[in-house]
């Protein structure tokens, strides 16, 4: 697969096609608001903005099949200077401690490097949600030092410590270009002690089943990737395949579609419901808009009840509380030990 | 009906209680505790019931534990692997009883 879904004219590429999908579930599907009733968390609100996660774009140097953004080479969506500074400016109005970059490959954008330094001046915990890769591109051979050099947290997408899971995922030869630039990191003091430079991997399962326990297998990540390659790494994070944009493609075109969302109900975990990252987490699009999260905004959903829908019309205390747009896609984040940008929840 | 074993009865295992919703209770109680984590972990008790699954043929099982393997975190290798141990002791099985074979022909033999 070398093009997005929008660019293969693939009707998943529709957010309304993909709820569609979502919208038409079996009796044998629970709505999701129905559990969420039962846990009282009907409706789910926020509890507050500790994190200002900013989507700057669709553009990316791979074309990973499991990409829930449909993010692609061929994706042109990209923020602005114009709207990064509005991003810049809520963050210098605001106590939000935590900035998490995400794309894409956020690197790719023109504004990404702006958005790091002056969210660092501003005393701003920094995360950037890398692909590895792209810092083997050309124009990117001095990312890993300004990343260094302004203390940017590195969360990087490795779904396998061995080549093969790795690369049915994420692209024929991405693990050995991700493992060039974890050597690369690691020269430049990530995830290695006493250098506050953090880099944290992020696992994927390789197909339509739940990831397993964090700690098990990030002690697996640990030995293996130290044993054969000599790379270090702070921690693993365990991410729950979302049944939106292209897994959503996968799931259908392998008629895996109905097993894995019983397999998410079944998994639904009232502990990791309340846990969710939407619930301290603000989303903002490329082009501004406000969601609740990452998938959300990839579902044209966005922050609705009366909040606020963009970032020029930030106001904190009416998005601090705010109500939160919840679907079948949700069990994706409250299956068993629960799944977030952070890994488990519970 | 084109096969005995359809994929879907799997999730009506429960129903296996409708007649004898006692003794179903004591299976799934004694079944859950022997997979919590206890001297094996979960990850390794998943690969023997995996290995089980294929001696024993039942299709259900080996598709319930693969998938259960996958989420324990076990890789295809290490599964393929558990899988020879079964092949390996079912041929064994086979093999040994020739020592019956050997017996049974060295007594009528001169």
């Amino acid at each position: 697969m070398t093009q997005s879904l929008l660019g293969r004219e693939h009707p998943l590429s529709s957010a309304v096609e993909q709820l569609r999908v979502l919208n038409n579930f079996s009796p044998a599907q629970t709505p999701f608001d129905e559990n969420l009733a039962a846990s009282g968390l009907f409706p789910l609100t926020a509890t507050g903005i500790e994190t200002l996660q900013i989507n700057v774009g669709k553009l990316c140097n791979q074309t990973c099949h499991h990409c829930h953004v449909d993010a692609a080479p061929d994706r042109k969506e990209i923020m602005t200077r114009e709207t990064a500074e509005l991003c810049l400016d809520v963050l210098r109005d605001s106590e939000i401690p935590k900035l998490d970059i995400t794309g894409g490959a956020p690197e790719l954008n023109p504004n990404f490097r702006r958005l790091v330094t002056e969210a660092r001046r501003l005393d701003r915990h920094v995360m950037d949600r890398c692909n590895l890769s792209v810092l083997l591109l050309p124009s990117q051979k001095d990312l890993g030092h300004f990343l260094a050099a302004n203390q940017v947290e590195i969360i990087a997408s490795l779904p396998y410590f061995a080549a093969e899971r790795t690369d049915s995922q994420r692209g024929a030869g991405v693990f050995d270009k991700s493992v060039e630039a974890l050597r690369r990191l690691n020269a430049l003091g990530y995830g290695r002690e006493g250098t506050g430079l953090t880099i944290n991997l992020v696992y994927n399962p390789t197909g339509a089943f739940l990831p397993p326990q964090q700690e098990a297998v990030e002690a697996d990540f640990k030995r293996e990737l130290a044993a054969r390659h000599g790379i270090v790494f702070n921690a693993l994070y365990v991410i729950t395949n979302m049944p939106i944009s292209r897994f959503l493609e996968f799931l259908l075109r392998t008629n895996n579609y109905d097993r894995y969302m019983q397999r998410l109900i079944r998994a639904y975990n009232p502990g990791a419901a309340a846990g969710v990252m939407c619930r301290n987490t603000l989303s903002v699009g490329w082009d501004g808009s406000l969601y609740d999260c990452d998938f959300n905004q990839m579902l044209d959903l966005p922050i609705s009840h009366g909040a606020p829908a963009h970032i020029r019309d930030f106001a904190r205390g009416r998005l601090d509380r705010r109500r939160i747009f919840t679907g079948q896609h949700c069990y994706g984040c409250t299956a068993g030990a629960g799944s977030s940008c952070g890994g488990a929840t519970v | 009906m084109s096969s005995y074993y359809h994929q879907d009865d799997l999730g009506r295992f429960g129903d296996v209680g409708k007649n004898a919703p006692g003794l179903w209770e004591k299976f799934q109680a004694w079944y859950n505790a022997v997979f919590a984590p206890g001297a094996l972990s979960e990850r390794e008790k998943c690969l023997i019931a995996l290995a089980v699954s294929h001696a024993v043929q039942c299709p259900y099982c080996i598709d319930a534990y693969t998938q259960a393997c996958l989420e324990k975190g076990s890789n295809l290798e290490q599964m393929t692997e558990a899988v020879h141990v079964a092949a390996a002791i079912r041929g064994g099985a086979s093999l040994v009883h020739s020592v019956q074979m050997r017996n049974v022909a060295e007594n009528l033999s001169m």
